[in-house]
């Protein structure tokens, strides 16, 4: 995990990394839900850094909390094999902006988070269902959707 | 003239070159695909729903059902995110053991790529031979844990059971027999066929920038001349000791899968070799009686291991509150799980992240413009497990 990358986002984006934390020698960053474009564009492009590889996006669930929802980027770079986990907090009804004009494979991820949780991201090309059919009502993932039954 | 418009055709769900419940929406301007629209979920089963609502030992068995085509690396890499999170040693036997296994569990699943990759574009033989060793590593893992497919052999802590007698001799025996069954099997009958070469080399090319973009990972990215593989970047289960090296291609082609596909299996089996060669005595199991289930032997006899037995089955444990993501290698690429604890016996949130789905993201760019003969080719090259898609 890489300690140089919070270093340089907390340097470089001072009001957009709300807090920062280390867990089993994994760094996470909470990121302010508007400057998440700008500082994933930043952090594929700086060269000490050059996280060209997004491994993962997802959502998460914090039902009773607010904003209620999480999405979560675990990006990877090939070139200096080191991870980092940033995270945006999403309220309900809220948007945030895609970044599939930075990794082109955002866009099934974020396809999959709108399914599962009903995260909407803004500038997506695309964004309907992905596992579920398109009529379906609901988003399975969510705390408050039942596991079994309706 | 008359006017000419575009053909839509439905390929799939059931079609026996889409490898499973894929379909894909083509659209047609003579044999060339100008457009393609694959949809996915025909096998989603909810299995992260259902992750959230089981207690940690009691998902083991899930991830089996993901990548069914090697399912030894699915528990391998659930285990050791779990593992990861409670901050647990695992005993060097039961390490060099899933080292042995999985890269066994390598060499199964390229060799059912190879043999239906063969069927996909009419070569039949190939596909008996490959059945044949397979089938031998089957009957190891079923030595193992008593399934061939489902194998749910590695438990959190190391080993379901420890390796069964006359284990060595069976690996041992593979060994001798399968570098001589590739090159005389295997490569003889398909790498040297005319029409083999005309249908995969230079087609289905994707560029490296292209591939790192979409998210391909493992033999396809590798294919392309990136040499990125998870046991050499970022190791585990002690990988960095092994010798072994990383197989890439050049041009990135169906042909180029192929090439690298055939040499992961052969430093798979150098790493099995290596693997059998210092596989150490000791315990299969972690010493720690809160998480790992004690032997049956010992809940028949003794009082405290039946105890544990009964909480961890009927509550589990209790891992710290946080959140960890580990991936690993598999065959098909990098398979990583996040899970987030509340500090509750079940994982507050428990993703997969699956090679497959996000590989077959890259099969519009891929064959695009292309002829739909070698969406075929492109297809089987791509190796999607549909479980692991839909999950």
């Amino acid at each position: 995990m890489s300690e140089i990358a919070v270093q340089k986002l907390k340097e470089k984006f001072p009001n957009s990394v709300l807090d920062s934390y280390s867990f089993r020698d994994e760094n996470t960053v909470i990121i302010k839900k508007e400057d998440i474009a700008e500082v994933c564009r930043f952090l594929k492009s700086d060269p000490d850094l050059s996280f060209n590889f997004l491994s993962d996006l997802c959502g998460v669930d914090y039902m009773g909390r607010e904003p209620r929802f999480e999405v979560v980027y675990h990006l990877f770079s090939i070139d200096k094999h080191h991870r980092i986990r940033l995270k945006a907090m999403v309220g309900e009804g809220e948007k945030i902006s895609s970044v599939v004009g930075i990794w082109g494979t955002a866009d099934w991820h974020e396809r999959e988070a709108f399914d599962m949780y009903g995260i909407v991201f803004e500038g997506h090309p695309n964004l309907i269902r992905i596992l579920m059919p398109d009529d379906w009502d609901g988003h399975p993932l969510r705390k408050d959707y039942p596991l079994k039954g309706r | 003239m008359a006017e000419t418009k575009n053909m839509i055709l439905n390929m799939g769900p059931q079609h026996p070159s889409t490898h499973g419940v894929l379909r894909l929406i083509l659209e047609l301007d003579g044999e060339t695909v100008v457009k393609l629209t694959p949809e996915i979920g025909y096998l989603h089963r909810g299995v992260e729903k259902l992750g959230e609502n089981l207690t940690y030992h009691q998902f083991i068995p899930l991830t089996d059902r993901e990548d069914y085509i090697a399912s030894l690396s699915n528990n391998l890499a659930y285990c050791m995110t779990v593992e990861k999170l409670l901050g647990l040693e695992v005993p060097p036997r039961a390490m060099v053991a899933r080292v042995l296994l999985t890269e066994l569990q390598r060499i199964a699943s390229h060799l059912i790529w190879l043999g239906t990759f063969g069927l996909d574009i009419g070569a039949m033989s190939l596909f008996f031979y490959c059945m044949r060793e397979r089938e031998q590593i089957l009957d190891m893992f079923e030595a193992c844990a008593g399934a061939r497919l489902t194998i749910n052999y590695f438990a959190i802590g190391g080993l379901r059971h420890d390796l069964p007698e006359g284990f060595e001799t069976r690996v041992r025996d593979f060994i001798k027999i399968f570098p001589e069954r590739m090159k005389n099997d295997y490569e003889r009958i398909f790498q040297d066929n005319k029409i083999v070469r005309m249908r995969t080399e230079g087609v289905g090319i994707i560029s490296k920038e292209d591939a790192i973009d979409l998210g391909l990972s493992g033999p396809l990215l590798r294919a392309c001349g990136v040499p990125w593989d998870i046991r050499k970047s970022n190791p585990y289960c002690g990988y960095e000791t092994y010798d072994f090296d990383i197989a890439t291609g050049k041009v990135g082609d169906v042909f180029d899968r192929y090439l690298v596909r055939m040499e992961e299996m052969r430093q798979s089996l150098k790493i099995v070799q290596q693997a059998l060669d210092r596989l150490p005595g000791g315990a299969h199991l972690a010493d720690d009686p809160k998480v790992c289930l004690p032997p049956k032997q010992k809940v028949m006899t003794e009082m405290e291991a039946l105890i544990h037995h009964f909480k961890i089955v009927s509550e589990g444990f209790e891992p710290p509150v946080g959140e960890v993501y580990h991936s690993i290698e598999t065959p098909r690429g990098e398979l990583g799980f996040y899970i987030v604890s509340d500090g509750s016996n079940k994982p507050y949130r428990l993703r997969f992240r699956p090679p497959s789905f996000v590989n077959l993201e890259s099969l519009a760019k891929m064959s695009e413009g292309k002829l739909i003969g070698d969406l075929i080719a492109i297809i089987g090259a791509l190796d999607p497990v549909m479980g692991e898609v839909d999950r």
